[in-house]
C-alpha cells in the first residue's frame, strides 16, 4: 500500500481533532487540517481527504470543494521538491518567461507536471510580495529572488540529490 | 399600497418581496436564473439587471440586480433601458462562451430555461471565437443525469440540494470557470430529493435518467394531473406519457402540500405502471395455470360465482374511494374487508378519530415550515412521508428569520439569512426508536422503543397540562428531556407535534395528541399531524370496514 | 526623515531582525497600550483614530475609525467580536505587509490590540497567506512573547480587557483578500465574497460583529494612540494622516519600499527613492497603485500620492506600489498578464467575471501572438464597461481587472493597432 493510501497516524488524527476543536465549528479548521496533511504527505489523497472529513464531521464532496477551491493544496502527487516559479507582473516584466523556458528544457517538463525522478515538480504561483527582487519564487518554503538560470541550475542540482 | 414604476408605467406589488419578484407578478419579461421562490436571492447568475432610478428627477440611474434589490414604494425601474438589455444579452452570451450548443439532442428541449431566456434577451450571434472549457461527467446513480458542459453556473443545485434538501454528497469544486458540480466521486446521490435537481437546474445538466432511456420530447407527451400514490402526503404531480405509456412524473405546484419539490420515490416510482408483472386483464386459472380471459367473460363467470356463494371484497389502502366504495356497495358490508391488518385498521381509525377530537390547527405542509417548535413523536417521517419531513427541515430555520426580521434583513436575501442564523438554534425534537435524516438538524434526538417514546411523550403532555395523568419512574435523563421539550413548545408560536403509524402503536398516537391538546388551550395555532402509511389509508379509515 | 517621522519602519533592522518584546518596549511599544487600556475609554479611541484621518492601508481608503463606528458597543466580555488582521497581501506588485511583518511583528500584535480594544472584540485573528513562511514564524514567535509578556490573554494589565490572536495560514487565493470573502475563508467554506448588509461589523465572521483591518493600517495605531492624532495627521502631506509605504517594482534601478509622508509625489518616489529608470529604460507608462489600479502615464508623475488627487488623475492609489512599464516592454504582453491573473483568481461566482474575464485574457493573448482582428478591440472596450462598472458584478474583482485594461485600451491604442495590423508584436519582448 502506497503512503497515500495508507491511513493517518494517531498523531495526526489527534492534532486534527485539536484543531477543530480550537474552532467555533469544527468546519473552521478544514483548510489548517488540509494544510497539515499536504505538510506531511507532500499531496492529499483522496482517502487521506476522506479521513480527514471524517475527523471534521464533514462530507468528503465538502471539503473537496474546499480543497480544490485553494491553489496551494495539491490533489494530485507531486515530487519531492515544487518549484514555484512567480508568473505575475513585476516578475514578467523583469524576465520570468526566459526562466521558465530554461527550467522546462532543463527539467525536461512543463509547467504542471513533476520530473521523471520524481524530485521535481514545477508550477506557475501568483505573485509572491518579493517585486523589489523579481523575479521571485518559491521552492518547498524557501523564497527566493532575484532568480537568474545560473541560481537555477544550481537549485536543481541540490534538489535533485537522492533523499538520504 | 405599495406602487413602483416599471418603464413609465405605475403597478401596484407587495412589500416585503424583492423588484424581480415584482417585475415577474406584473407580467414583465424580466430573465433570471439564479432566483428561485423557495431558495430566495443570490445575486450570482447577474441576469435580472433593471435600471434604477433615485428619483423622477434622475436621469441616469444604475444597473441593480432586481432579484437583490427590496421593493420600495415609489421605486422607478426601467427594464427595457438599452444598456440594461445590452447587459442581460451580455450575460446570456457569457453562458453561451463554454456551452455546448446540443439543445437538439439535450432532454432539456421544450422545457429549458436557458433557451427561455436566451430567446427572451435576444441574443443569438456568437462573437466567441476561442475553445471551450469542457469537463467530464459522472455516474450519479438511476435516477439523475450529469451533463457538465452544459452548465451555467448559476448555483442552483448545491443551494437546493445542500441548504434545502440538507445534503451533503453534491457541492461545487474548483473555480473561476472551471468550477463543478458533482459528487467527491461517482455513485448514486444519496439525498432522497435528488430528483428535484431535475427541475431546479435551469439548463440540462442534471436530467431524468430513466426519462432519457425511452426518450421523448416533451411537446410530443400528453400529461394529466395526478396525485402520487406513494404515500399519504399526496403530492400534487403530472404524470406524462407518450403511446399509451407512462413516461415520467413531474411536480405540479400545490401552494399547501408540495409547492415544488417532490420526494424521489414519488418522481421515479412508476416504473410500476409499465412492469410486465403487472395485471392488465382479468385472470382465471385453468388447468393450474393463470390465463387472461376478456373481461366481458370474466364478468360472466363472476356473476355465476357469486350467484353460487357468498363473496368477499378485499380492498386496498392503496385503491381510490370510489375502487372501495363500490366494492362495499357490491358485495356488502359484512362481506368487504379494507384488506389492512387488524393493527392498521385499528390505528387508521384512531388517527382520524385523534385528528378530529384536535382543538388546535391540523396544519398543511406549508403550515409546517413555519412551526417554530416541532416534535416528531416516535415516527421516521424521512422514511414514511419524505415530503413532510423536508418541510420540518425548514421549519428549523425560523428562530433564523426572527433574527433576519430583527436585522432588517429580507427573508429571500438567502446568503445574508444564513450568515446573520449561522449559530441559531433548531427547535426541533426527535424522538425515534432508530436514527432519521432529520437528526442533524434537530435540537434534541432520542432513541427509545415505541412504549417507552409513548411514555415520555405523555410525561410531556403533563408537563404542560398537568390535569393530565402523571408518569413515574422516568430516568433523570428523559426528566431533562422533558422539560427540555416541554419549555420550547410552550414558548413557540405555532408549536408542532408529529406522529403516525410507522410502529403501529396506538399509544404513540395518543401521546401527541394528548400534548397537542394540552398545548392548543394556550396557543391556539398548536398543530397536529399523524402520518399514515398507504394514499388512500385515510379514505379507508372513514369509509370502515372488517379487517383482513 | 528621523525615525520619528517614519513611525512604521523605524525598528526595522534587517540584519539584526525583528525586536523581541524587550527591544520593542525599549523603543517605544507598548506605550500605547498602558494609554489607551489604562487611561481611555474604547469610544475614545475610536475617536482619536478618526481624527487622525488614518484610512485603510489594503487599498480601499475607507476611514478606519469611521469603519469601526458601525460595531456594536457592548463590551469585549458581553459578546464575541473579532479584529481581523487581512495579511493575504497578494495584489501584484505589493511587498508591504510582508516587510511590516518580517521586520516588526510586535508592532501589529500591539496595533490589533488597540483596535481589538477600541471595537471591543475579544478575539483576534491574523488571516496570513500561505507563501509568507518567515511572516508565519516571527509572528509566532511574537504572539508568544506578547502572551509571555501580558499583553496577551487575560485581564491585560489588569484592565479587565482580555483579547489573544489566533494565526490562519491561508491556502492561496486571492481574492480571499477581500474582507467578506476572508470571513467566509476563516468558516471552513469555498471562499466566495458575500453582499452586504449584513456588514461585517455586524453580521461577520460567524454571524458576530467583525473589523477586518489591513497590516500596514493596524501597525500605525501604537503611533497614533502613543503620539496622538495630531502629530500623525500632521507627518501626511495634504488632506490624508499618516505615512505611507510606498513601493516601486519593474525596470527601475533601486526596485523597494519606502516609508514616505502620505501625499508625497510620485515623480519623489520614483526619481529619488527608486533611483529612476534603468540606463537604456525610459518609463513608458505605470500602475499607481497594484495591479488593480488604472495606467497612468508620464504627464501624472507630478501628482500627490494620497487618495484624493489619484482618483483625481484617473486611477486609484491602491497599495501605494508602483509598477512601472518601460518602454522596451509590451503594453499588449502586460495586460495579458495582468489579465490572465485576474482571470485564474476569479472565485467562479459570477457570470461577467467568471466567464468574460478568460474572453478578454484570450483576446489579448491572440493579439500579442499577432492573431487578433478589429473586431477583438471592440470586445474589449465592451468588456471594460460591462465588467468595470460598480454593481454589475458581484464584488469588486472584477472592476479591479478592467482598470489596467480601460486606460490600457486608450493608453496603448497605437500599440494593439500595431499588433493588429502587423500580425504579431512589434517589441518582440524578449525579457
Amino acid at each position: 500500500m502506497s503512503i497515500a493510501e495508507q491511513p493517518l497516524s494517531g498523531d495526526l488524527r489527534a492534532e486534527i481533532r485539536a484543531l477543530a476543536q480550537a474552532e467555533p465549528h469544527p468546519r473552521g479548521a478544514s483548510v489548517a487540517a488540509l494544510r497539515l496533511v499536504q505538510a506531511h504527505m507532500g499531496w492529499i489523497s483522496t482517502p487521506h481527504l476522506n479521513e480527514v472529513a471524517d475527523v471534521l464531521g464533514m462530507s468528503a464532496a465538502d471539503l473537496d470543494g474546499i480543497a480544490t477551491y485553494f491553489n496551494l493544496l495539491f490533489r494530485r502527487p507531486v515530487g519531492r521538491h515544487v518549484i514555484m516559479l512567480c508568473d505575475s507582473v513585476s516578475c514578467w516584466i523583469m524576465g520570468r518567461e526566459r526562466l521558465c523556458a530554461h527550467l522546462c528544457r532543463t527539467l525536461d517538463i512543463q509547467p504542471g507536471q513533476t520530473t521523471a525522478d520524481d524530485a521535481i515538480t514545477f508550477l506557475p504561483i501568483v505573485c509572491l510580495g518579493h517585486c523589489d527582487h523579481a523575479p521571485a519564487m518559491l521552492v518547498d518554503d524557501t523564497l527566493y529572488g532575484d532568480v537568474d538560470t545560473p541560481t537555477l541550475d544550481h537549485l536543481i542540482d541540490t534538489l535533485r540529490e537522492p533523499p538520504p | 399600497m405599495t406602487t413602483i414604476r416599471i418603464d413609465g408605467r405605475e403597478w401596484p406589488t407587495r412589500p416585503g418581496i424583492n423588484l424581480l419578484q415584482a417585475c415577474l407578478e406584473a407580467g414583465a419579461n424580466l430573465p433570471y436564473f439564479c432566483w428561485h421562490p423557495e431558495l430566495g436571492s443570490v445575486g450570482a447568475c447577474r441576469q435580472c439587471a433593471v435600471r434604477q432610478f433615485s428619483g423622477p428627477d434622475d436621469r441616469t440611474g444604475r444597473l441593480v440586480m432586481a432579484c437583490m434589490t427590496p421593493v420600495s414604494d415609489g421605486a422607478i425601474i426601467a427594464i427595457e433601458d438599452a444598456q440594461a438589455r445590452a447587459f442581460r444579452e451580455g450575460v446570456i452570451e457569457w453562458m453561451m462562451v463554454n456551452h455546448p450548443h446540443d439543445c437538439p439532442v439535450c432532454e432539456e428541449g421544450g422545457e429549458c430555461h436557458l433557451q427561455d431566456m436566451t430567446v427572451m434577451t435576444g441574443h443569438n450571434q456568437r462573437r466567441y471565437r476561442f475553445t471551450k472549457r469542457t469537463h467530464r461527467n459522472q455516474d450519479l446513480g438511476p435516477f439523475v443525469k450529469h451533463e457538465m458542459n452544459r452548465c451555467i453556473a448559476c448555483y442552483r443545485c448545491v443551494r437546493f440540494y445542500r441548504d434545502y434538501a440538507g445534503g451533503d454528497d453534491l457541492a461545487a469544486f474548483a473555480s473561476h470557470d472551471s468550477v463543478y458540480f458533482g459528487r467527491a466521486e461517482d455513485g448514486a446521490l444519496q439525498n432522497a430529493f435528488s430528483g428535484n435537481l431535475v427541475e431546479i437546474c435551469p439548463t440540462g445538466v442534471f436530467t431524468d435518467k430513466p426519462f432519457s432511456a425511452v426518450y421523448t420530447r416533451k411537446w410530443d407527451l400528453r400529461g394529466a394531473p395526478s396525485v402520487c400514490v406513494h404515500c399519504a402526503v399526496g403530492c400534487n404531480i403530472i404524470v406524462n406519457a407518450r403511446e399509451e405509456s407512462v413516461r415520467r412524473v413531474v411536480n405540479r405546484y400545490n401552494a399547501a402540500v408540495n409547492r415544488y419539490m417532490l420526494c424521489d420515490r414519488g418522481r421515479f416510482g412508476h416504473g410500476f405502471v409499465n412492469a410486465d408483472s403487472r395485471i392488465r386483464m382479468p385472470m382465471r386459472s385453468i388447468d393450474g395455470h393463470p390465463a387472461p380471459v376478456p373481461t366481458r367473460d370474466a364478468v360472466t363467470q363472476f356473476a355465476r360465482m357469486a350467484a353460487d356463494g357468498p363473496v368477499v371484497g378485499i380492498a386496498s389502502p392503496r385503491a381510490s374511494m370510489e375502487t372501495c366504495f363500490s366494492l362495499r356497495a357490491l358485495v356488502g358490508e359484512a362481506r368487504f374487508s379494507t384488506g389492512q391488518t387488524q393493527v392498521e385498521q385499528a390505528c387508521g381509525q384512531l388517527a382520524c378519530t385523534l385528528l378530529r377530537q384536535h382543538p388546535g390547527v391540523i396544519p398543511s405542509l406549508h403550515e409546517m415550515e413555519s412551526a417554530d417548535g416541532v416534535l416528531v413523536l416516535g415516527e421516521d417521517v424521512c422514511a414514511t412521508a419524505p415530503r413532510l419531513g423536508l418541510s420540518l427541515r425548514q421549519s428549523v430555520r425560523q428562530p433564523t428569520f426572527s433574527m433576519a426580521d430583527a436585522a432588517k434583513v429580507p427573508r429571500w436575501m438567502d446568503a445574508a439569512v444564513r450568515t446573520i442564523g449561522c449559530d441559531a438554534p433548531s427547535g426541533l425534537f426527535i424522538l425515534t426508536p432508530a436514527p432519521t435524516d432529520l437528526d442533524p438538524v434537530a435540537a434534541q434526538c432520542f432513541r427509545a422503543v415505541p412504549d417507552n417514546i409513548a411514555r415520555i411523550g405523555f410525561a410531556i403532555a403533563h408537563r404542560i397540562d398537568p390535569s393530565t395523568p402523571a408518569v413515574t419512574d422516568l430516568t433523570d435523563e428523559q426528566v431533562r428531556l422533558v422539560e427540555h421539550v416541554a419549555a420550547t413548545l410552550l414558548a413557540a408560536k405555532k408549536p408542532l407535534v408529529v406522529s403516525g403509524m410507522q410502529y403501529g402503536s396506538p399509544a404513540l398516537m395518543r401521546a401527541a395528541a394528548a400534548i397537542a391538546s394540552a398545548l392548543a388551550r394556550t396557543i391556539p395555532a398548536s398543530g397536529l399531524s399523524l402520518v399514515l402509511p398507504e394514499c388512500n389509508s385515510m379514505g379507508l379509515a372513514l369509509l370502515g370496514g372488517a379487517y383482513a | 526623515m528621523s525615525h520619528a517621522e517614519r513611525p512604521l519602519t523605524a525598528m526595522i533592522d534587517p540584519v539584526a531582525g525583528p525586536p523581541d518584546c524587550a527591544a520593542y518596549e525599549r523603543a517605544g511599544g507598548w506605550q500605547a497600550t498602558r494609554t489607551a487600556l489604562r487611561t481611555l475609554a474604547p469610544a475614545e479611541v475610536v475617536d482619536i483614530v478618526t481624527r487622525s484621518r488614518l484610512r485603510g492601508r489594503g487599498g480601499a481608503g475607507f476611514g478606519t475609525g469611521q469603519k469601526w463606528s458601525f460595531v456594536p458597543r457592548e463590551p469585549a466580555s458581553e459578546r464575541c467580536k473579532y479584529l481581523i488582521a487581512n495579511a493575504d497581501e497578494m495584489e501584484p506588485g505589493t511587498f508591504k505587509d510582508r516587510w511590516l511583518m518580517e521586520g516588526n511583528p510586535l508592532q501589529l500584535v500591539e496595533g490589533m490590540l488597540l483596535a481589538a480594544y477600541a471595537i471591543q472584540a475579544g478575539h483576534g485573528i491574523i488571516f496570513l497567506r500561505g507563501e509568507y513562511h518567515l511572516a508565519r514564524t516571527r509572528l509566532h514567535d511574537a504572539i508568544a512573547q506578547a502572551r509571555h509578556g501580558g499583553w496577551l490573554g487575560q485581564d491585560i494589565l489588569g484592565s479587565g480587557f482580555s483579547f489573544d490572536i489566533h494565526v490562519h495560514v491561508s491556502a492561496g487565493r486571492y481574492i480571499c483578500g477581500e474582507e467578506t470573502a476572508l470571513l467566509t475563508a476563516l468558516e471552513g467554506r469555498r471562499a466566495t465574497p458575500r453582499s452586504k448588509p449584513p456588514f461585517p461589523q455586524t453580521g461577520g465572521l460567524w454571524g458576530a460583529p467583525s473589523v477586518v483591518n489591513n497590516v500596514e493600517t493596524l501597525s500605525n495605531l501604537p503611533h497614533i494612540i502613543a503620539n496622538g492624532p495630531e502629530w500623525f495627521a500632521g507627518l501626511g502631506i495634504g488632506p490624508d494622516g499618516g505615512t505611507k509605504i510606498y513601493g516601486v517594482s519593474g525596470r527601475v534601478r533601486r526596485p523597494g519600499a519606502w516609508e514616505l509622508p502620505i501625499g508625497t509625489p510620485l515623480r519623489e518616489i520614483i526619481e529619488e527613492h527608486a533611483g529612476g529608470m534603468q540606463p537604456g529604460y525610459g518609463l513608458r507608462a505605470l500602475l499607481p497603485g497594484g495591479a488593480s489600479t488604472a495606467f497612468v502615464d508620464d504627464t501624472a508623475l507630478d501628482m500627490a500620492m494620497d487618495y484624493a488627487s489619484v482618483e483625481k488623475a484617473g486611477s486609484r492609489l491602491g497599495t501605494g506600489m508602483a509598477i512601472i512599464l518601460d518602454d522596451r516592454t509590451c503594453p499588449v504582453g502586460m495586460l495579458r498578464n495582468l489579465e490572465h491573473f485576474f482571470a485564474q483568481e476569479s472565485c467562479g461566482w459570477c457570470t461577467p467575471c467568471r466567464d468574460g474575464l478568460p474572453w478578454v485574457e484570450r483576446l489579448l493573448d491572440a493579439i500579442e501572438a499577432g492573431t487578433g482582428m478589429a473586431e477583438d478591440i471592440d470586445q474589449l472596450d465592451r468588456h471594460a464597461r460591462m465588467l468595470g462598472t460598480p454593481g454589475h458584478t458581484f464584488c469588486a474583482h472584477a472592476p479591479g481587472a478592467m482598470a489596467p485594461l480601460a486606460s490600457g485600451l486608450k493608453l496603448f491604442a497605437r500599440d494593439f493597432a500595431d499588433h493588429i495590423a502587423g500580425r504579431g508584436c512589434p517589441l518582440r519582448h524578449a525579457a
